[in-house]
């Protein structure tokens, strides 16, 4: 019903995003100006600018390190929940339906287990690669599960999802309760969401996945709106359903599970992005993936930036500020919506 | 089976050949016979669980096969890639509530996805035939509404408008006028009588409106159980014998004064002391 306002939002964001990264490197124990930023940065892509040693030091090395990968994260999550949303033709599911999160949470504790996690190359500890083969695993097991006679019934998929994510939650707590007071905090700190100590090696792992990742889903975007009505009018209209949903199921999975490996587990992204930003340009696919992934990266960026300051002698998980961020702000929407459609 | 082949329109356009098919292990179709040609008007009636829906599923292929075969155009079902067949085959399912916000417009575009490229966008021809169905199933005015803000009368339009987007050669309805009004339910009746006249459009529909299939089709098929219970022109298979069999109640049928054609009469329930009199 507001299709014809899309173009200028979609700008907006652009450009909010594009200051928000810039202002958000400033913020921080030492404040830096904004001109200061763009400098540094200018100065990295090759421009001739001189610029203090520290600054440079905060602006190149910490901080936009993890504003990059807060962007990447949410444009991931916020495509993927988009993605299992029109799968599942239901506007309340999210990226970790069926059962990412829990295989990664999995494979992630049993790292801690057994004193790997120290071990890693580059980006890629023991850890994140454990969370990201078990939560590609879990999703495959859940579908294989979920197979009967060449078909998936996406509500027999839903419900395998559920049970098969609790059993590994079961397990999850666990080895949990066999860890030691540092290792379970460890664990624990990586559950709930972390952007800390975080460098381009871990922006350069992700950057792949989310861009091969955007792209399947917009190479398929009428696909997309069309599965969103159901299976049996996609059938209809000439979506080889069955493949077709495996294809952007794999995509989702493997955006989630990226995005999961290198941060943790982070709540309500892709729920509420999709949703917020139906009401704000309508259902479309080719509208509505570039923006999930502008507002997806806004909304991490910032949670972030509060994730880092809010408690001035640490940081704060990055998933518990999205959940007390997103839960009213889900409330209200659904109440807001009520009786109506998405 | 002599004149086969010979003209165009006595090949059937589709020809279900003792199809069986169900649900799991029950089988809701028992080898059902049944061909559709270009230009033709089928009516397909039936009490609840008769599997007319079944049939619909069957003939698309969303529902496997038991037995036998379905033949489109002369070629076996599975033959063809999911996009060839929605080019010449198209479905107007039973209206369900929509979970997405689409504008009218965007929902009958999708009735041109078979017909575009990879990275296709809409074209003029595309454009065309979307405003055409518009235009045809009376929602051009509706086009800028969202789909959640329809009445079931008018989503039932559009749906009837999207498959009509995709030009198709078949078009198969599962009780299109289910929701509609009685100006809009003759309306969608002219419309498909037009269509399979002047376009060569074959349309098979069913519908639980005795009278409007009897007063449009110009063939029924009445389904009683998973099989076909009575099949020929209204006048066939509309009958007082006919329908108290199959539906289990009494009924009368009369002439309309109008076209000649039966018209089903029905009383409160009727007591045995009545029916005497």
């Amino acid at each position: 019903m507001v299709a014809r306002r899309a173009w200028p939002i979609l700008l907006i964001l652009g450009v909010l995003l594009l200051c928000s990264v810039v202002i958000s490197a400033g913020i921080g124990a030492v404040w830096i100006h904004p001109a200061e930023v763009a400098r540094v940065v200018w100065k990295h892509l090759g421009g001739l600018v001189n610029v203090p040693a520290t600054s440079d030091v905060i602006i190149w090395d910490l901080r936009l390190p993890r504003i990059a990968l807060a962007l990447l994260v949410g444009a991931a999550l916020a495509v993927a929940g988009a993605l299992m949303q029109s799968l599942f033709h239901n506007p309340m599911a999210d990226p970790y339906v069926v059962g990412v999160s829990s295989g990664a949470a999995f494979g992630a504790v049993v790292s801690v287990a057994c004193g790997l996690q120290a071990v890693s190359w580059g980006a890629l500890n023991i850890t994140s690669l454990l969370a990201f083969g078990c939560g590609l695993a879990a999703t495959f097991l859940v579908y294989g599960l979920s197979r009967r006679a060449g078909r998936v019934p996406v509500g027999t998929l839903l419900l395998t999802g559920i049970a098969i994510g609790g059993l590994m939650q079961a397990v999850t707590s666990f080895l949990l309760l066999q860890q030691g007071h540092s290792e379970m905090r460890e664990v624990m700190a990586w559950l709930m969401g972390s952007m800390a100590n975080r460098g381009w090696s871990h922006v350069l792992t992700l950057l792949p996945y989310t861009v091969a990742g955007m792209g399947i889903a917009l190479f398929l975007q009428r696909e997309l709106n069309i599965l969103a009505l159901g299976d049996e009018t996609a059938h209809h209209l000439g979506v080889n359903v069955e493949r077709t949903r495996l294809l952007l199921l794999f995509t989702a999975t493997l955006l989630a599970a990226a995005a999961v490996a290198m941060s943790g587990i982070i709540a309500f992204v892709g729920l509420i992005i999709p949703h917020l930003m139906r009401l704000l340009i309508g259902p479309n696919h080719r509208r509505l993936l570039p923006a999930c992934l502008l507002a997806g990266g806004l909304l991490l960026v910032w949670a972030d930036v509060l994730a880092r300051t809010l408690i001035p002698s640490g940081e704060l998980p990055i998933g518990i500020v999205t959940s007390v961020l997103g839960c009213p702000f889900f409330l209200y929407l659904l109440h807001r919506r009520e009786g109506k459609t998405f | 089976m002599t004149a086969y082949g010979a003209t165009m329109s006595l090949t059937p356009t589709l020809e279900a050949v003792n199809l069986a098919c169900g649900y799991d292990a029950r089988e809701v179709l028992h080898g059902i016979d049944l061909t559709l040609r270009a230009g033709e008007f089928l009516g397909v009636i039936g009490p609840n669980g008769s599997g007319k829906s079944t049939l619909i599923k069957a003939l698309t292929g969303a529902l496997p096969l038991l037995r036998g075969e379905v033949r489109l155009a002369g070629r076996r079902l599975p033959d063809y890639a999911p996009r060839e067949q929605a080019r010449i085959m198209a479905v107007v399912p039973q209206v369900s509530v929509p979970v997405f916000a689409f504008t009218v417009r965007e929902m009958v575009e999708m009735g041109r996805h078979p017909h575009l490229g990879r990275f296709g966008t809409l074209g003029a021809a595309d454009h065309a035939a979307v405003d055409e169905a518009l235009a045809l199933t009376d929602t051009a005015a509706l086009s800028q509404r969202a789909i959640d803000q329809l009445s079931s009368g008018e989503l039932q339009r559009v749906t009837i408008a999207r498959a009509l987007a995709q030009q198709p050669r078949v078009l198969l309805l599962d009780e299109p006028t289910a929701h509609l009004d009685i100006g809009h339910q003759l309306d969608i009746f002219e419309l498909l009588t037009r269509l399979s006249r002047e376009q060569g459009l074959a349309v098979l529909c069913v519908s639980h409106d005795l009278n409007l299939a009897a007063e449009y089709c110009a063939r029924l098929v009445l389904f009683s159980v998973g099989t076909i219970a009575a099949s020929g022109t209204a006048g066939e298979v509309v009958t007082e014998a006919n329908l108290q069999t199959v539906y289990g109640t009494l009924v009368r049928v009369e002439a309309n004064p109008y076209s000649g054609q039966p018209l089903v009469l029905h009383s409160r329930a009727p007591r045995l002391d009545e029916e005497e009199g």
